[in-house]
């Protein structure tokens, strides 16, 4: 009977803290053939704050963020977006997937891109209005790329590419911003300005969640990190989660070469 | 006589014919643009050889149960059936196993093909079948058209252009980035099967024109045509029906010149030739066009690569080099610097020098960015700007 009690308190502890996290996952298995990339993860991401994912190559980071946004199918678990099911709630959730995901020789421009935002909103048919396009072109202006609207994208620079791929996700006005290695291969220029943005976000009261892979910058940059190596090896906020000890259960051995070069942990 | 056929002079037939292949043209330049920027042109060419088996089937009941068997509607009731059917082989193969989409491709469009072949020899053997004339949907065949083959492709080619226009944003979306249309709440499935749809629809309809085996350079040849003149999807997508029509239109047009001349592969030379002529002379895209860049650009390097040399008194090895300073005037055949040279290379030194202290400066970040060895700095930064850097230069403790 007491057992009882004990777990029916902490269920409705949880239940709680779920419905009140912008992004909750349980128990998520994603297996690519046999093996799990991600095994029973749970992850409860803090409103308003900035989440890190941090871990080593093939560490499941970007398929965790793939399974939690419906990109892949887990083989178990469930998703909660503010304590609903993940299917009603796209809208609040806007995706930077990986640069490196699209072939950037297609034929759109900068504009068309960062209105690839605006899709849901205009639906099927909608008129694209004046309106519209001044959202898209303030999104622009918030990563500093007004003066390449008219570009094709095949021009840019990978750093270029990021920040339009980032005014995209503005253009939804989302509640719950999640990048997919969002540093990777830019310059420094362009991570000042993403991580300016992106704080910009938190402090307007969004989350962000992002897989990153320099460990140097995590505690400047984020609120709340999760290890994660297949399993969550710790997860909570920087300062009683980024320890020695956590980050050498995530990493093992490759930890020292982790922190040499942060860009071999990318992936 | 060229004129008589474009002008549609040339008899009732001709003219349906004409009119009918420009329509398919357009439905499938449009429709295949979606299946080019998507990486799946392949996949038409499996759906139009999974007809064949279908074609046949049908005309085999059709006669079974006392009727014509070249009754057109039904002979492509049977191609769409059979096509879908293998246009989901397809895709389950590549969801549900390990195979890659070539490899799906490749078995399903061989094996219906392969069956299709087998049943049309049959159906030759049949008392029913002696002139069924069904091998005419192999290479198309528009000897007997009739009005109402042309109305329904009139019928389809408006269908696939409302619909693609229906759809555009998430067939957009799907080919660009598929994770974020996913992301965004679009089912990239529904999407996909949407997109096959369309071009099923246009497979079938230009069976009778084209014929199964070249239907997939009507789909392909027009979008990747497209590509050459322009960098927006949208109007790729335009000019992508607009090269196909013309293609239709002309090439149907020009086979009726002569009753040796097939329609459809006509049509695909056509089309053939406005790609060529595309791929050599688009201005952004072109071959021609990235020569001359190329050499143009190579030149640039040459002569600011001589100019640094100049101003630093290093000799010019290279003959390109100074034949192309000699030709400017820049320096005398010897190699020695003329006044313009000296003038030129210490004004290419002064703005190497400039560039030097922007792309160590932070605070100049987004004009390093520019820098591509070539371009005088004074195109990025205002005169205020150029004077601080020039203060800097005469001061280098002042930098730091």
């Amino acid at each position: 009977m007491n057992i009882a009690l004990v777990t029916d308190q902490a269920f409705e502890v949880d239940r709680a803290a779920r419905t009140a996290s912008p992004l909750s996952v349980r128990g998520l298995t994603v297996s690519y053939g046999q093996t799990p990339a991600i095994f029973s993860v749970d992850m409860t991401v803090r409103a308003g704050a900035m989440t890190a994912i941090v871990g080593p190559n093939g560490a499941g980071k970007s398929t965790l963020l793939k399974a939690a946004l419906g990109v892949v199918t887990p083989l178990a678990g469930s998703v909660s977006v503010f304590g609903q099911p993940l299917a009603k709630m796209r809208d609040r959730i806007a995706y930077v997937p990986q640069r490196a995901s699209v072939d950037w020789d297609f034929p759109t421009r900068v504009i068309d891109v960062v209105m690839m935002g605006l899709y849901r909103q205009l639906g099927l048919l909608g008129r694209i209005r004046a309106k519209h396009r001044a959202q898209a072109m303030n999104c622009l202006e918030r990563v500093g790329m007004t003066d390449f609207a008219t570009r094709q994208i095949g021009q840019l620079s990978g750093g270029q590419q990021q920040r339009v791929f980032l005014a995209r996700a503005l253009a939804q006005d989302a509640d719950i911003y999640v990048l997919d290695e969002p540093f990777a291969g830019v310059d420094a220029a362009t991570e000042k300005a993403i991580i300016a943005v992106l704080k910009e976000l938190r402090d307007t009261g969004r989350t962000v969640l992002a897989v990153h892979h320099d460990l140097t910058t995590v505690p400047d940059y984020f609120d709340d990190v999760v290890l994660l190596n297949t399993q969550v090896v710790a997860a909570g906020p920087v300062v009683d989660t980024f320890t020695e000890t956590n980050l050498q259960a995530a990493y093992g051995g490759r930890l020292a070469t982790a922190r040499v070069d942060p860009e071999s942990a990318a992936g | 006589m060229l004129a008589d056929a474009l002008l549609l002079q040339l008899g009732y037939n001709a003219t349906l014919v004409t009119l009918g292949a420009a329509l398919l043209g357009i439905a499938a330049g449009v429709a295949g643009t979606f299946l080019f920027l998507r990486k799946r042109a392949l996949v038409s060419d499996a759906i139009s050889h999974a007809t064949l088996p279908g074609v046949g089937i049908a005309f085999i009941l059709m006669v079974a149960m006392g009727g014509d068997g070249r009754s057109l509607f039904g002979l492509l009731i049977g191609a769409s059936v059979s096509a879908a059917i293998g246009l989901l082989c397809v895709h389950w193969l590549t969801k549900r196993t390990r195979l890659g989409e070539d490899a799906a491709i490749g078995a399903v469009l061989s094996v219906f093909f392969g069956f299709g072949i087998v049943i049309l020899t049959v159906i030759q053997t049949m008392n029913a079948g002696r002139q069924a004339g069904l091998e005419g949907f192999l290479l198309g065949s528009t000897a007997g058209m009739l009005r109402s083959d042309a109305l329904l492709l009139a019928v389809a080619a408006a269908a696939v252009l409302v619909l693609v226009l229906v759809l555009r944003r998430p067939l957009e979306l799907a080919a660009f980035d598929p994770g974020y249309a996913e992301a965004a709440g679009w089912s990239l499935n529904r999407i996909d099967l949407s997109m096959m749809g369309i071009v099923l629809v246009v497979t079938v309809v230009g069976l009778k024109i084209v014929g199964l085996i070249l239907i997939v350079a009507l789909l392909i040849v027009p979008a990747v045509t497209a590509r050459f003149w322009t960098d927006r999807s949208d109007q790729v997508v335009v000019i992508a029906g607009i090269v196909g029509g013309v293609s239709g239109y002309v090439g149907a047009a020009t086979s009726a010149l002569a009753p040796a001349l097939p329609t459809g592969p006509i049509i695909v030379l056509v089309g053939f030739a406005l790609f060529l002529v595309s791929l050599l002379l688009s201005p952004g895209r072109g071959v021609l066009a990235s020569v001359l860049t190329h050499w143009r650009y190579q030149r640039r390097v040459h002569m600011r690569q001589g100019l640094l040399a100049l101003a630093q008194g290093q000799p010019i090895y290279e003959a390109l080099t100074r034949r192309l300073m000699h030709r400017a005037g820049l320096i005398l055949p010897d190699g020695v610097a003329t006044a313009d040279g000296q003038a030129a290379a210490a004004k290419a030194l002064l703005d190497e020098t400039r560039w030097s202290i922007v792309r160590a400066d932070q605070s100049f970040a987004s004009a390093a960015t520019r820098y591509d060895g070539l371009t005088a700095i004074e195109e990025y930064l205002t005169p205020d700007q150029v004077r601080e850097i020039d203060r800097r230069i005469a001061a280098p403790q002042a930098a730091v």
